[in-house]
């Protein structure tokens, strides 16, 4: 399962030269600063530019390959398509638009049916609407929906969450989380936003000016990532977890990782299944012995790495729990009082965590 | 009122107009949805040609179809030497004229009306499996289609109301190359006022309620497409 992609691309001033042999599953992310050809690259595998010279082949299906002349137009590709700027068919309703990409799709190859699709993208109530009274995250529900019908080999998202406010972001974001976890289908997504990346990816692909400087499944790049994640208003760390145990009296659930566990309240997800978590760094304190008889019921041992000054009352202290990174932001009078330092062990305090 | 003769006029009046809408709509979207879509440097040129009858004195236009088509033209003797007749003087001969005539009146709006619709429209389509014609047929045409309303209408109109073509290579035969412009202007220069009034005061009223009727669905499209 890889997606094989060679492609140099010259435009005015800008090249795009990348040569890479990626995971055709999961999402795969390419992130880097606005320019660098991300959006490029993703055209080229959509066959919306045509590189060269260029070789791509996704498993055993080849889409280009110069040296051949061998050209496949998009059209032939069988890719899934969002653009960051939702583009819906404004003469058909969300329901046309639906049928327009599934009706082109052979029987025996589609693999998502449209009852699906409506579905999995909270569209019901929406199919007999006309796309001029729509939302922004509306209209992208129905545009990530529209190319999901053409039962795609490999679903290309270019900033799905960009032109959105920011409670669409979070609802859209979730959609495609699910869709991850619903559907086998490898995604490629382009973002900027090193929360985004944090969220979604399970393998990255950082790009600068055109090239690729790594690459690699998350886990590994999280130490390159992390001036990116520092860059963000909000730090916050993305920890992930195994579902342990659901107590369904207290309407909790429990989730385990390396560094420890946490409790948080039911979520609907099989005991074994892996979830992401985000804590931010304001909702975490720090204590030097471990809390008693206090309402915070996640409390995990970490030994302090760095300290930062974030703001000149505050400092952003990054912590290690058994491998993962976790972040709290703390007052300066805290840290001095408290003796903060790296190396030493303290115990963090964890007041909230959202589902990623 | 009308006579007999003017019903004739007025029937090979609307056959020309119905005719010369059917051929640049056929041949017309074509040619405006090439030169929306076409980064070809010679595409200025073409657009050239296609203004041209535009800014042309129309006798010009039609001085030279005359000579064109004319039993020693290039086409009306090759015609001829064919077994055919030259197309001087005919209804064909109008017909051909008066495509030319009204070319930029059905290319321009459709031009246009192609050209508004994004790029990235027709990337969608083709990311979800529908080729280059497909996407003409289902994206392009009904987002075109106040476009291509506004084309059919001002070709109808402007047909209806040519004259120096008409003058040129029409010959002003009854029931076959009459139109309503020539009866018009033979009963003002045989002073025949009352007949001349009539028929200008019916293509003025036809005209108007035509141009009314294009601009109200427009609005009409303008609501549901915003």
């Amino acid at each position: 399962m890889s997606l094989r992609v060679r492609a140099k691309l010259v435009r005015d001033t800008f090249v795009l030269d990348v040569d890479l042999e990626l995971p055709a599953r999961g999402i795969v992310t390419l992130f880097g600063p606005s320019g660098c050809g991300k959006t490029t690259l993703l055209r080229c595998l959509a066959g919306l530019e045509r590189p060269e010279p260029g070789l791509i082949r996704l498993n055993g299906q080849l889409w280009q390959d110069s040296a051949a002349g061998c050209f496949v137009p998009p059209h032939r590709r069988g890719v899934g398509y969002v653009f960051q700027e939702p583009v819906v068919f404004p003469h058909l309703s969300v329901l046309g638009n639906l049928e327009y990409a599934h009706r082109r799709v052979p029987e025996a190859r589609r693999h998502v049916s449209l009852e699906r699709a409506v579905e999995l993208l909270g569209l019901p109530e929406l199919c007999d609407r006309a796309p001029a009274n729509l939302s922004g995250g509306q209209r992208q529900r129905v545009a990530i929906g529209r190319a999901l019908l053409t039962s795609p080999g490999l679903l290309l998202m270019d900033e799905p969450l960009a032109a959105l406010d920011l409670a669409s972001r979070a609802e859209i974001l979730t959609r495609v989380l699910e869709l991850r976890e619903e559907l086998d289908v490898p995604i490629v997504y382009v973002t900027h936003s090193g929360a985004e990346l944090a969220r979604v990816a399970d393998y990255v692909v950082l790009m600068e000016q055109g090239r690729v400087t790594h690459h690699g499944p998350l886990a590994e790049l999280i130490g390159r990532l992390e001036p990116f994640i520092l860059d963000q208003q909000d730090v916050e760390a993305v920890l992930e977890l195994t579902v342990d145990s659901h107590d369904d009296e207290l309407c909790s659930t429990h989730l385990t990782f390396a560094g420890g566990s946490l409790f948080v309240p039911r979520r609907q997800a099989p005991v074994g299944k892996r979830l992401r978590l985000v804590v931010r760094a304001r909702d975490v304190s720090l204590a030097l012995e471990p809390a008693k008889r206090t309402s915070i019921l996640n409390i995990l041992p970490c030994r302090i790495v760095s300290l930062s000054e974030r703001s000149p009352g505050e400092v952003l202290v990054r912590l290690d729990a058994a491998g993962t990174a976790l972040w709290s932001l703390v007052m300066r009078r805290s840290a001095l009082a408290l003796g903060l330092a790296p190396g030493v062990r303290v115990y963090a305090q964890i007041k909230a965590v959202s589902l990623a | 009122m009308l006579r007999a003769d003017d019903l004739v006029t007025i029937g090979v009046t609307a056959r020309l107009a119905a005719v010369t809408t059917l051929v640049l709509l056929a041949a017309g979207t074509p040619l405006a949805w090439w030169l929306a879509r076409t980064h070809w440097r010679g595409k200025v040129l073409v657009e050239a040609v296609v203004a041209l009858p535009l800014v042309l004195p129309p006798t010009v236009l039609g001085y030279y179809l005359l000579v064109c088509l004319g039993p020693h033209g290039a086409l009306g003797a090759t015609l001829e030497r064919f077994g055919g007749h030259h197309l001087a003087f005919s209804f064909a001969g109008l017909v051909i004229g008066s495509c030319l005539y009204s070319l930029p009146f059905a290319v321009q709006p459709m031009q246009a009306a192609f050209a508004a619709i994004g790029e990235r429209t027709f990337e969608m389509a083709a990311t979800v499996g529908a080729g280059p014609f497909d996407r003409f047929l289902t994206v392009a045409l009904p987002l075109a289609r106040r476009g291509i309303l506004t084309a059919c209408v001002l070709t109808f109109a402007h047909t209806v109301g040519e004259f120096g073509v008409v003058l040129m290579v029409g010959g002003n035969i009854p029931g076959s190359t009459r139109v309503l412009s020539m009866a018009i202007y033979d009963y003002a220069e045989a002073l025949d006022h009352g007949r001349a009034a009539a028929l200008s005061g019916g293509l003025l009223i036809f005209s108007m309620a035509l141009l009314i009727v294009v601009y109200a669905v427009n609005r009409r499209f303008e609501r549901i497409q915003v």
